[in-house]
């Protein structure tokens, strides 16, 4: 607790000083172009790799090829909502202006790559095992995940008042983080007709290098995707917050 | 190539979701600056 009581404060501190939106504005202006380019680039040379140059598997043959953009996008998908939950945690415990906002922004995006992982886990299903859905645990719960999304995304624009919005997201956020080791640990928890990890912290891949290699380029070709939109849609609304104050500050100057 | 309609559909999706993101994050980001700079020019810098 006192170590807590120490460490909280010191961190909030330094979350304060790049959590100032005006600071936020330059360093996200300058970094913007640098992360659209390189996402552009490394998820380029990803979808190509992955569709001419990797090998076709001996099983599935060609259809194989949906992996390497099925897995990064749900791979975002619990990598954003964890993003979303910290940014969630910093709004409740420093009240950042700032978390709000990317929170906010967070959410659409993160829905957005859950449904892009839905879809093609649906498009492989299918050819694979035959049905473009089954209830197995894995499936469900990034249905789950999906759904927390759009709650998120309703919850923070439900009230006029935008901080009760953001209050009430960040619960419905922080809430929802136990879906994602349920999400992990669904394939080894039940027995489910998606696959199990192919590639975990610990051990080795059990996958061939000429499929690893485009795999991993496309998975940090996509995260620099989803960085790249969260960044951006943050400036706008960092704009757009302060184009409302200046202007309730001019009204209220003239009345 | 084999199942070449679901990889299509799936690439095609893979692209269209982030570019939809994209050009809806740079219209609102041009769009805020020029608002911005229209109320207060010290602000939009």
């Amino acid at each position: 607790m006192d170590a807590i009581a120490l460490i909280a404060p010191r961190a909030g501190r330094g979350l304060h000083r790049f959590a100032n939106p005006g600071r936020f504005l330059r360093l996200a202006g300058a970094v913007q172009p640098w992360l659209t380019g390189s996402a552009i680039i490394v998820t380029a040379i990803g979808l190509y790799w992955a569709l001419f140059i990797s090998p076709a598997d001996w099983q599935q043959g060609d259809a194989v090829r949906i992996m390497y953009v099925h897995v990064p996008a749900a791979w975002l998908a619990s990598m954003g909502y964890a993003g979303l939950a910290l940014c969630s945690l910093a709004s409740i415990i420093w009240r950042h202006p700032l978390a709000d906002l990317a929170a906010a922004e967070i959410g659409p995006v993160g829905a957005g790559f859950t449904a892009l992982c839905l879809a093609t886990g649906s498009l492989w299903g299918k050819p694979m095992w035959g049905a473009w859905w089954v209830w197995d645990a894995r499936l469900t719960s990034v249905l789950v995940l999906f759904f927390l999304y759009l709650g998120h995304i309703a919850l923070v624009r439900a009230f006029d008042e935008p901080q009760r919005g953001y209050r009430a997201g960040s619960i419905l956020a922080l809430v929802g983080v136990v879906n994602l080791p349920i999400i992990k640990f669904s394939v080894d928890w039940w027995n489910t007709l998606h696959q199990p990890a192919t590639i975990t912290l610990m051990g080795a891949p059990t996958m061939a290098l000429t499929m690893l290699w485009p795999l991993l380029v496309c998975a940090i070709g996509f995260t620099l995707v989803f960085a790249a939109l969260v960044v951006a849609r943050t400036r706008a609304a960092v704009m757009e917050r302060r184009i409302r104050a200046l202007l309730m500050a001019r009204s209220e100057a003239s009345a | 190539m084999t199942h070449l309609g679901f990889i299509a559909l799936s690439y095609a999706l893979a692209l269209i979701v982030p570019l939809g993101f994209g050009l809806g994050a740079a219209r609102r980001l041009s769009l805020a600056r020029r608002r911005l700079a229209a109320i207060d020019p010290r602000a939009a810098q």
